[in-house]
């Protein structure tokens, strides 16, 4: 899940009367759907639309442009362009249609069955797509037109046949990814049989890519149709096909180059049509996955432009590492910016651990990113300052900060194995790493790679160096990955929900490896996480977040033992190890408020219940309440008089 | 990696049994009388009769087949019902021109169209709608049509390249290319719109990946993660697409043949087909697919050396 | 213990699947039970096979060998149209919010499924069930016509608890069912559940991973690991520091606490385990399948399988060396110094 998919509301991905709307907003689909009604009406209409008798011969009229007598001029024995185009169009469209017919109905049951059942039926129908994918549909048509000769139609349902592999296939990949979600296990297990569920449940997800490859398999069908009328094999001279008039236009283009242009252009504009219209359809139904990554990509960092508190300069006193100012992170793709994280600021020291803590949607892995440059598309920062040893890291060139990746600052991810490239062992993109950083040989390199391997104690670290990423347990893959961000020397390590993903034991030993990594080198570590457990066994200092903003910040046992914010005491009141067992949990009524939706004063008023009249009344400051210790609560000193541990 | 070549030349082998068989049934199965087609309306009945027992059709089914699979298993495809000569050699002439036309059209779908791909990838937005204008048009643009346009345009308005005809490498060089130019442009133009696409659609997917942010977190420079790292998790859906265009450019030979009276087996199958020529075609399909297996197999093993997951297995 | 027949007895089940030319027991053995009215915890890690369970009990992964008996009858081997029956009774809750609705239905749509599939053809009937299974998980009735994306990941769990108690069953299967939640969500969802099970006497299989909540919630707990059962007894006992397994105990001292002077004090005690090995070490049938990662194993631990045995009252624990390994508990060692284990003599 994106770091998004909690806080924007995406649409339903497939829902029929939502991606219809949005098919007859989109003007090149309503252009295409247009043009082929008017071609198609006008076609079948051919008796009364067309101005002359397709085979009616004017010879005193050969090979004229347009005129107003023939509005697309006339060929070689002076038949009306037009009409014939028209005419034409019929036997075009008719042979479309067979194709296309063919195609859906024995393609999409048979796309279902293999999906749907698996097994051998899916080998059988797989071999069976394979064996006709391998031979070019145009030599097997030849053979049946070969044997009965000028038949289109025949040709056409043969190309049909032919067709079948590629709609089989998008059917069935659509079959197997719906099959697989689990509300078709649920679907069973509310007692529906294989009909009901197929009809209920996989079907409305197959149509929509069914209805694209009718579309583009309409735009192949007529390529190919008026191909073989070009060649001749379909008609004799004398009836209109499109293509045949190009065949015969081509025989005259020095005399006429016009006769090229009405049919040949035709075939492009409809073939184009049906084309676009399939795109068209396309993005109606799958606008729900990926919409925001639709937008071009606008750069990573806008200009800071809201002046927040004047930093103090830093003088390289000593032990800072980090200060990150009043930073704000906003979305950048819609008209509309919307803030994610705002006014967020924290220092951190060398040698200890922060924390960035909070639940999903609180804004803590969009911030981490913020600092490394690194926000997804549709995301930029737009205010704040974030100062590394005296120089603001977001106002540097691109250039200048790349140096700092991975040498000052690294990091680690949540999900460690697709956090590596697939394609090369470990060893190679390590040695690949050392030897940008350093000036070595690759030997030397790679003796640098091992020895890293074990630092993050892994075992056998040459075998590990030889294998790639997709072999290696959870476990081993973050050491890597660990091993990764280790290999510039960083004074601070970025560290999101690196164990989150990982069973619980082994989480217990990266985090020790994480302290004794620390302990070695004197580099400091943000931890995120939403883990209370976590915070406590490796913090030294934390901050909360919620709703995009920071509510409390102080040292690790404070944070647990007097929690100075309502957020924070509520969070730790439902933590099932601090209850007592079987008792109710004490919980915080609500839910988070989504990016957008933040209630104006503050945010957590809502769900407070300690709120009280003055907590709705402007923008909540961050309060130093004791040295070190701060919260975003303006009643705190009411709340927490009597403070308890 | 022996395993994946083994794997399938064995399953080629009854592929290619399947292509020929299903060829020869076509044949059989279909309603229509090849005697009576080729002697036509004005013939006796006599003609027709004679005619039939010299093509063996009046034979059962099944001996006729026996028959034909002995011979091909032999690489006799028969003589040509029109004039009478081995199948086989006819064809094998007119190989390498289809070859020269086939192999070039990929190569140049290939190579124009990942870097189109990757720059759309790269700079979504001017680039990027250039590659999807190319694409529909490439696509949409019949291949008779745009031959004909290029023809008017470089052989007849500007005499840069030769209209028609194919001249053999070993008589001119350079005049062999020159006659290659506008076919093949013409051959790949669909290619080079669907590799432009697919490229595109792959780098941008692999861009968004979790390793990718990893490799940059880590510092290492923009062209290295693009040109190593993305380009080579891209790649893998690229390859098969470049296989499907081999296949598809062995059908459009067919017509861009025609259009440029090039002396190759595309032209020769049209020529079968109104000729009723049925060993003939039935040779041209089976050299298609031969083919095609090749391709098949060359891409298993390029997959193979992309993706380190598929050789473990 | 209880006269009563129990709601769900699992005996001696094992599951086993192919991956290829592999084939791998999901489930080794592996017996429980569940009384009516009580949370039963399976707990394990990955690989564990303790979703698998849930599957095989459901009937959604054929059974090679043992008996699920529910309510006293075997439905292990019944065919899916005798199976189908029991859905009435037995139900469950899957973890993912937003993967096990369809999205393209509205939520009393996708809720009178399981009505509409036992036959209930009443439309009237069928809404009013749903608007009452909606106030129970107190949510309002117009969630009916919204569809799932409108819900955050807290009430799409709760909607897929109402679904699953649209035929009122007597035991519901919660796979992971919070552990995608927010600690906040998490404990409105978890009284949620307490407050169904007190109102009509449910019964629950607890599948987790988070041996926190297992162990706020679950009457009795069930440790899995690689499809055996290494435990089983008292939430408290299994969840205390007097588990009887290694594995339990291991399992236990990893999860961090909130609550740094505790954690600090643990990290003291420095235990190291070895790394788990990798998928692809064959396990054989005749030895402790922990023993490999196990500080406290000894040669007999890799020629014979421990077999359940009584720990505690009320428990049962698969280890040769119970209870002696716990008197070998390291004292305070210098902080995360490693230790590897050796194999110990006595």
């Amino acid at each position: 899940m994106s770091v998004l998919t909690d806080q924007i509301v995406i649409g339903p991905a497939s829902h029929s009367h939502q991606s219809v709307r949005l098919l007859l907003r989109n003007p090149v689909a309503i252009a295409a759907i247009t043009f082929l009604g008017i071609v198609t009406l006008v076609c079948i209409g051919a008796p009364v639309t067309a101005p002359f008798d397709p085979l009616h011969q004017d010879l005193e009229r050969v090979l004229s442009g347009p005129t107003a007598h023939n509005l697309l001029g006339t060929d070689t024995l002076g038949r009306d362009v037009l009409s014939r185009l028209i005419y034409g169009g019929r036997r075009s469209l008719l042979s479309v249609l067979e194709g296309v017919v063919v195609v859906t109905a024995l393609g999409v049951p048979m796309g279902l069955a293999a999906g749907y059942t698996g097994g051998w039926v899916d080998r059988v129908v797989g071999k069976f797509a394979e064996t006709i994918m391998a031979v070019p549909a145009l030599i097997i048509v030849l053979v049946v037109l070969a044997v009965l000769p000028q038949n289109e139609d025949a040709a056409m349902i043969s190309f049909g046949l032919l067709g079948i592999p590629a709609i089989l296939r998008v059917v069935r990949s659509a079959t197997l990814r719906v099959r697989e979600d689990l509300y078709v296990a649920a679907a069973r297990v509310s007692g529906l049989n294989h009909v009901q569920i197929v009809k209920r449940h996989i079907f409305p997800h197959v149509w929509g890519p069914v209805i694209v490859q009718a579309s583009l398999f309409a735009a192949y069908a007529l390529l190919f149709e008026t191909g073989i009328a070009y060649l001749g094999l379909t008609a004799d001279p004398s009836t209109p096909t499109w293509g045949g008039m190009v065949a015969e236009a081509s025989t005259v283009i020095q005399r006429q180059a016009w006769l090229l242009v009405p049919s040949g252009t035709l075939i492009a504009v409809t073939i184009l049509a049906f084309g676009l219209l399939g795109d068209a359809i396309r993005d109606a139904v799958v606008i729900g996955e990926g919409g925001l990554a639709r937008r071009a990509p606008t750069s990573v960092v806008t200009k800071p432009d809201r002046a927040g508190d004047i930093a103090e300069p830093l003088n390289g006193r000593s032990g800072l590492v980090l200060r990150v100012r009043d930073l704000w992170v906003s979305t950048t793709s819609s008209a509309a910016e919307t803030p994610i994280v705002d006014r967020v600021g924290f220092d951190v020291y060398a040698g200890e651990t922060l924390g960035i803590i909070g639940e999903s949607g609180c804004g803590k892995s969009v911030t981490a990113l913020a600092v490394l440059r690194l926000l997804p598309q549709g995301l930029g920062v737009t205010g704040g300052q974030v100062y590394w040893q005296g120089d603001d890291l977001l106002s540097m060139t691109e250039r200048l900060f790349d140096e700092l990746r991975g040498s000052s600052v690294a990091y680690v991810s949540q999900e460690p194995q697709s956090s590596l490239d697939p394609a090369f062992t470990v060893g190679s993109q390590l040695v690949e790493l050392i030897r940008h950083h350093q000036r070595v040989s690759r030997r030397k390199a790679w003796s640098s790679a091992i020895a890293l391997l074990r630092q993050v104690e892994l075992q056998n670290p040459d075998q590990v160096a030889r294998t790639y990423a997709h072999e290696l347990s959870g476990g081993m893959a973050q050491r890597v990955a660990i091993a990764f961000a280790l290999v510039g020397r960083p004074k601070l390590l970025i560290a999101d929900e690196p164990t989150t993903a990982l069973d619980v034991t082994v989480q217990a030993e990266i985090l020790g490896l994480l302290r004794r990594l620390q302990r070695e080198t004197g580099m400091a570590l943000i931890l995120i996480t939403h883990n209370w457990g976590v915070i406590a066994d490796i913090c030294d200092r934390a901050v909360v977040m919620y709703a995009g903003q920071i509510v409390e910040k102080s040292g690790i046992r404070e944070m647990f033992h007097k929690p100075l914010h309502p957020y924070t005491l509520g969070l730790l009141k439902s933590h099932p190890s601090l209850a007592e067992p079987r008792s109710r949990l004490s919980s915080i009524p609500g839910s988070v408020p989504s990016p957008g939706s933040w209630p104006p004063a503050c945010r957590f008023s809502p769900r407070c219940r300690f709120v009280a009249d003055e907590c709705l009344k402007g923008p909540i400051p961050l309060i130093d309440v004791e040295p070190g210790h701060s919260s975003r609560c303006i009643r705190v000193d009411q709340i927490f008089a009597k403070a308890s541990a | 990696m022996l395993r994946i070549v083994g794997n399938r030349l064995l399953l080629s082998v009854p592929l290619l049994l399947v292509v020929s068989t299903l060829t020869f049934l076509l044949e059989a199965l279909i309603p229509g009388d090849v005697a009576r087609t080729i002697v036509g309306p004005q013939g006796t009945q006599e003609q027709y009769l004679q005619l039939k027992h010299s093509l063996g059709l009046d034979q059962p089914l099944f001996t006729r087949y026996q028959q034909w699979l002995e011979n091909v298993i032999h690489g006799d495809f028969g003589n040509s019902l029109f004039n009478h000569e081995p199948v086989t050699m006819l064809l094998n002439v007119r190989l390498s021109v289809t070859l020269s036309l086939v192999i070039g059209a990929t190569l140049l779908a290939a190579i124009v169209g990942v870097l189109l791909g990757i720059a759309g990838a790269l700079r979504a937005d001017i680039a990027g709608t250039a590659v999807d204008a190319l694409s529909m048009v490439g696509l949409a643009i019949p291949n008779f049509f745009l031959g004909l346009l290029l023809i008017a345009l470089f052989a007849v308005a500007i005499p840069l390249f030769p209209a028609t005809g194919y001249v053999p490498f070993d008589a001119s060089p350079l005049d062999w290319a020159r006659s290659l130019v506008l076919p093949v442009v013409v051959l790949a133009t669909p290619g080079i719109a669907v590799v432009a696409k697919q490229t595109r659609d792959s780098m941008r997917a692999v861009l968004e990946r979790p390793f990718i942010r990893t490799l940059r977190a880590a510092g290492l420079p923009r062209r290295s993660i693009i040109f190593k790292h993305a380009l080579r998790s891209a790649a893998a859906p690229v390859v098969t697409v470049l296989g499907l265009i081999f296949v598809a450019s062995l059908g459009g030979t067919v017509v861009v043949e025609s259009v440029f009276a090039m002396p190759g087996l595309g032209g020769l199958a049209v020529q079968a087909t109104t000729q009723h020529d049925l060993p003939l075609i039935q040779g041209v399909a089976v050299y298609f697919t031969a083919l095609v297996v090749v391709v098949n197999l060359l891409i298993d093993l390029a997959y193979g050396w992309l993706d380190p997951r598929v050789r473990v297995e | 213990m209880s006269p009563e027949t129990p709601v769900l007895s699992v005996e001696h089940l094992s599951v086993r699947y192919r991956r290829g030319r592999r084939i791998s027991n999901a489930l080794d053995d592996v017996s429980f039970e569940v009384q009516p009215g009580e949370t039963v915890g399976l707990v394990g890690e990955s690989g564990s096979g303790k979703s698998t369970a849930a599957k095989a009990i459901l009937g959604l992964v054929p059974v090679y060998a043992g008996f699920i008996y529910f309510f006293g009858t075997d439905i292990a081997h019944l065919p899916f149209k005798e199976r189908r029956k029991t859905y009435r009774q037995m139900q469950i809750v899957f973890q993912d919010p937003y993967s096990s609705m369809n999205p393209t239905r509205t939520i009393g749509n996708t809720l009178s499924e399981p009505l509409e599939a036992f036959g209930e053809r009443d439309h009237k009937a069928r809404r009013d069930r749903v608007y009452e299974m909606l106030e129970r998980v107190h949510l309002p009735p117009s969630a009916a016509n919204r569809y799932p994306w409108q819900f955050s990941g807290g009430q799409r769990q709760r909607i897929a608890i109402a679904r699953a108690l649209m035929l009122s069953p007597r035991l519901l299967i919660l796979d992971e069912a919070v552990s995608s939640l927010d600690l906040s969500v998490q404990a409105q969802v978890l009284n949620l559940l307490q407050e169904l099970q007190e109102a009509s006497a449910l019964s629950y299989v607890f599948i987790s991973h988070d041996l926190g909540v297992v162990r706020h919630i679950c009457d009795r707990v069930v440790v899995l690991y690689r499809g055996r059962v290494m435990e089983s007894g008292p939430a408290l006992f299994v969840s205390g520091r007097n588990s009887a397994h290694p594995y339990t105990y291991t399992l236990n001292e990893a999860v961090p606490v909130p609550d740094p002077d505790a954690q600090q004090a643990r990290r003291s005690v420095a235990r190291s385990v070895t790394s788990p090995p990798s998928d692809t070490t064959k396990i054989g049938d005749e030895q402790c399948v922990f023993a490999p990662r196990c500080p406290w194993n000894q040669p007999r631990c890799w020629r014979e399988r421990p077999l359940l045995r009584p720990a505690y009252p009320n428990g049962v624990v698969a280890c040769h060396r119970y209870p002696e390994w716990q008197s070998e508990i390291a004292r305070p060692e210098p902080l995360d110094a490693h230790v590897l284990p050796a194999p110990k003599r006595r």
